[in-house]
């Protein structure tokens, strides 16, 4: 029992840093699920998101600037998509990456160059910032949110992928861009959507993140991108239940070996646990079985 | 109906389709023989809105559509079977038949009803995925597919590829009753003696052009063709 009351605020906060995570992966996942990309620059737009919240809750009040976040931070990833990777549709899958990796590096670099570089505070949220208290743990009120809201936001984004039509062009177009064009469907639009569900969840991850960490700075969007990717190549990239789980376990482990003490070693044991996780199943965990026939 | 005029086109590096012309009447069979690499899939392609062609004019009733892309063209009533089936392995075959109709908003439960008759199997297997279907029962969902989107033209890029005999019967059988129904039909086919007896009028490709044409039946009794392609 004492060993559960005194790891419980790691758990707590591990399994909502995973929610965390999560949110952020599910961008990285769909994106690879129908460009075959990995999307470099996922990472930074969620750090932007962050310096968005940052300046737009300085002269707005809260309920004005967390959509007017949302919202920015979706046309950003929609912009990006139809300017760095929509004119390299048929160059070979290399020049999009390097594209990809191109606006990363100018985000973090304009990040710089309107903020000095200098680590920005983040706005505290009423609502999530505060303090609550479960059995023998005091927790921030955002680690018990952030499961609940990433349960809920995955469970309508698996709805919507497989009830809709737009979700069963979704699932089209990841399979064959030609044969979705004859059957009609705008593979343009469908890619544009893609990137607007992924920048959607990135800032909402944005906002519970960073109430979390407090401070942004122009590199903030580097260590949890990564994360959030490794968690998606974990769970098996290109599925959405993966990268939940994926980003659950990262999260869980980051947290888990703080607690005990090892806080250096955690990026370490979550690297380690990777290469154990893909070599003994190269697909991740829940990596697309195919039932193609030829 | 469709009116091909003097049609260049270029693929992978190569003129793969040099000047051709030819025209498919309403509500007829036409196909287009020919062996392996003479053009007829990237003329196919090219009509379908896949591929820019670098010279020539498609129309389609009266209208200029060279160029146009995919969505544009399907929606004015031409659909592809394409060549290997291509359905959606990820999706179901209700999906599959679902996606076929997908630029329409209207009720589509007659036509999937419609489909269901004609191949009562894919009812059968309503909520397999794609994938996990033989590849008759695939050829039969691509040809329900393309049915859903209530073609006016509906092209079809080697549909006996890779079939069992009995099964590329069938599919001709189905590909005549389809017709009657009112669907103008432009067939390619290696199977040039299946495709010729099916066909009002047939027009031999070779290396990019188009060397004879005429009716099924003369096509059929033509000596070259014998020789070619029949196999007699």
């Amino acid at each position: 029992m004492e060993f559960i009351n005194k790891n419980l605020p790691y758990i707590l906060a591990g399994i909502s840093l995973g929610g965390q995570y999560a949110l952020i992966s599910i961008g990285y996942t769909m994106v690879y699920g129908i460009l075959r990309l990995i999307n470099f620059a996922h990472g930074d737009i969620f750090m932007f998101a962050g310096f968005a919240m940052v300046y737009l809750a300085a002269s707005t009040p809260l309920y004005v600037s967390i959509p007017l976040v949302i919202i920015i931070t979706v046309i950003l990833g929609f912009l990006i998509e139809r300017i760095a990777y929509k004119p390299l549709r048929s160059a070979p899958r290399m020049s999009v990456m390097i594209s990809a990796i191109g606006v990363s590096y100018l985000l973090q670099n304009l990040a710089w160059y309107f903020t000095s570089g200098l680590a920005k505070q983040y706005p505290k949220i009423p609502w999530i910032s505060g303090s609550i208290t479960i059995g023998s743990a005091t927790t921030p009120i955002v680690t018990i949110i952030t499961p609940i809201l990433t349960v809920l936001l995955v469970i309508i984004l698996v709805m919507l992928i497989k009830y809709t039509k737009i979700g069963m062009a979704m699932r089209a177009v990841s399979k064959d861009f030609e044969t979705s064009q004859i059957m009609g469907i705008n593979i343009n639009s469908v890619i544009s959507f893609t990137f607007i569900i992924g920048s959607f969840l990135a800032a909402i991850s944005s906002i519970l993140y960073f109430t979390s960490y407090s401070t942004v700075t122009p590199v903030a969007g580097a260590m949890p991108g990564l994360r959030a990717f490794v968690a998606a190549v974990f769970g098996g990239i290109g599925s959405i239940p993966g990268a939940v789980v994926g980003g659950l376990i990262i999260g869980m482990c980051e947290n888990i070996t703080k607690g005990l003490g090892w806080t250096t070693f955690s990026d370490a044991f979550t690297f380690a646990l990777l290469i154990i996780i893909l070599v003994a199943k190269p697909t991740g965990l829940f990596g697309e079985k195919t039932t193609e026939k030829v | 109906m469709l009116k091909i005029t003097d049609l260049k086109v270029n693929y992978g590096g190569i003129e793969a389709v040099k000047g051709i012309s030819f025209e498919v009447p309403e509500k007829s069979i036409v196909t287009l023989i020919g062996a392996n690499g003479a053009g007829k899939s990237t003329t196919l392609r090219t009509i379908c809105g896949l591929v820019k062609p670098a010279g020539g004019k498609v129309e389609f009733m009266g209208e200029d559509i060279t160029g146009k892309d995919p969505t544009s063209i399907v929606s004015r009533g031409i659909t592809l079977v394409p060549e290997g089936r291509k359905i959606f392995p990820n999706l179901t075959v209700l999906e599959n038949l679902k996606i076929g109709a997908y630029l329409r908003n209207d009720d589509i439960s007659e036509d999937l009803k419609w489909v269901y008759d004609l191949f009562p199997r894919l009812k059968e297997r309503e909520w397999q995925l794609g994938g996990t279907l033989s590849g008759g029962e695939q050829q039969m969902l691509a040809v329900g597919r393309a049915l859903m989107s209530r073609p006016k033209l509906m092209m079809m890029d080697e549909p006996s590829l890779g079939l069992a005999p009995l099964i590329v019967s069938n599919i001709f059988e189905i590909i005549k009753e389809v017709n009657r129904l009112g669907v103008t039909i432009l067939l390619i086919e290696q199977n040039a003696n299946m495709a010729l007896q099916t066909a009002d009028i047939g027009y031999v490709m070779e290396t990019g052009r188009i060397t004879l044409s005429g009716s099924g039946q003369d096509l059929m009794n033509n000596p070259d063709v014998k020789a070619a392609y029949l196999g007699t």
